[in-house]
């Protein structure tokens, strides 16, 4: 059994890489002058009320732009979020006002930092599986994207 | 005065190998001395997502890890909790008595319920512990622990807690910690110290 769960683990692990690899350089999205890469998420915990997106955001433009909402078919509550370590302390924020996408800048959303927020979530973040939803950005418009649900520990060390 | 200046480097070093080699052969005095400053911890008896209570005054003669988080955490809380049941995994029949134990601060939305089918994504060997919204502040400030609740623009809110997983000697005292982003093999050696290993 506990050979069974450690095979099962490494399999996840590998599997988990590949998709890494596979949509790290595939998964990529434009609209006007801003790229999307990579949109993807983790699976969440049995019972969890809430995931979180992460992307790379380009903009190659030479107009600063701004995220300003984001939406998700698995989440009628979706926030923009920072997040940050202070002396040890995991500090929240709400960005109301969006997360400003400077012309040239490359924003990373990513674990322990910037990130969309799906609150109340309607069914469960599995892995394997993608979350449609779209980015609102105040001069690029409006692009749909696709999140990659990795597993839960995807992008750890 | 060269001289002078020579003779007092030359008793500035003896002294300072003396203070030293004292200092390094009554470390574990020293130790212990930091650790009653640094007193962390308080007795406690909270109920589990195993049913019941635990009550530290059980765990007496067993090393255990405590930290605190919520459910409704994006990020942070299911990473410490991943990791942990990593390294759990890694250390096997060494740590197959250890406990770690994840403590709500939101124990107005966080169920014992809900705490308990969060839990099960994770190692046996974790167990979720749900204070009364009484017990809370207590809790908290015994172990240094910081929460508080952040409005949300929809009338929510979420939460900002310290990260840290406190580790917890086979004395019920405090032994170590280990911070949000600490290397694994960190990690690791922290608990094998802990377990005595």
């Amino acid at each position: 059994m506990k050979l069974f769960k450690q095979i099962a683990f490494a399999s996840a692990l590998t599997i988990a890489a590949f998709l890494d690899l596979a949509t790290a350089h595939a998964h990529e999205t434009k609209i006007g002058d801003i790229v999307i890469s990579h949109p993807w998420s983790r699976q969440s915990p049995m019972a969890a009320d809430v995931g979180a997106g992460f992307m790379v955001i380009e903009n190659t433009g030479q107009q600063d732009d701004r995220l300003v909402r984001a939406t998700a078919t698995i989440s009628d509550n979706v926030q923009l979020h920072d997040m940050k370590m202070v002396d040890d302390v995991m500090k929240m924020v709400e960005l109301a006002g969006g997360i400003p996408i400077p012309a040239g800048a490359k924003v990373e959303l990513k674990p322990g930092s910037l990130h969309v927020m799906f609150l109340e979530l309607k069914a469960p973040v599995k892995e394997g599986e993608t979350i449609a939803g779209t980015l609102i950005f105040e001069k690029a418009g409006t692009i749909e994207v696709e999140f990659e649900v990795g597993a839960p520990n995807a992008g750890m060390n | 005065m060269l001289k002078h200046l020579r003779a007092a480097t030359l008793v500035s070093a003896v002294l300072l190998a003396a203070l030293t080699a004292y200092a390094w052969f009554q470390r574990d005095a020293l130790r212990d001395t930091v650790r009653e400053a640094v007193s962390i911890g308080a007795p406690f008896r909270l109920a589990s997502s195993r049913g019941g209570h635990v009550d530290s005054g059980d765990l007496a003669g067993q090393p255990y890890a405590i930290f605190f988080g919520f459910t409704n955490c994006p990020e942070v809380c299911p990473t410490t909790l991943y990791e942990m049941s990593n390294v759990l995994e890694k250390l096997g029949d060494a740590a197959r008595d250890f406990r770690v134990f994840f403590v709500t601060v939101d124990p107005e939305r966080d169920t014992v319920e809900k705490m308990k089918a969060y839990i099960a994504s994770f190692d046996p060997r974790m167990e979720a512990l749900v204070p009364t919204a009484d017990q809370l502040p207590g809790l908290a400030s015994a172990f240094r622990v910081y929460y508080a609740k952040v409005p949300t623009s929809d009338g929510g809110y979420t939460m900002d807690h310290t990260a840290t997983v406190f580790l917890m000697g086979a004395d019920g005292r405090f032994a170590s910690t280990i911070s949000y982003g600490e290397a694994p093999e960190m990690r690791e050696a922290k608990l094998r110290k802990l377990l005595g290993q």
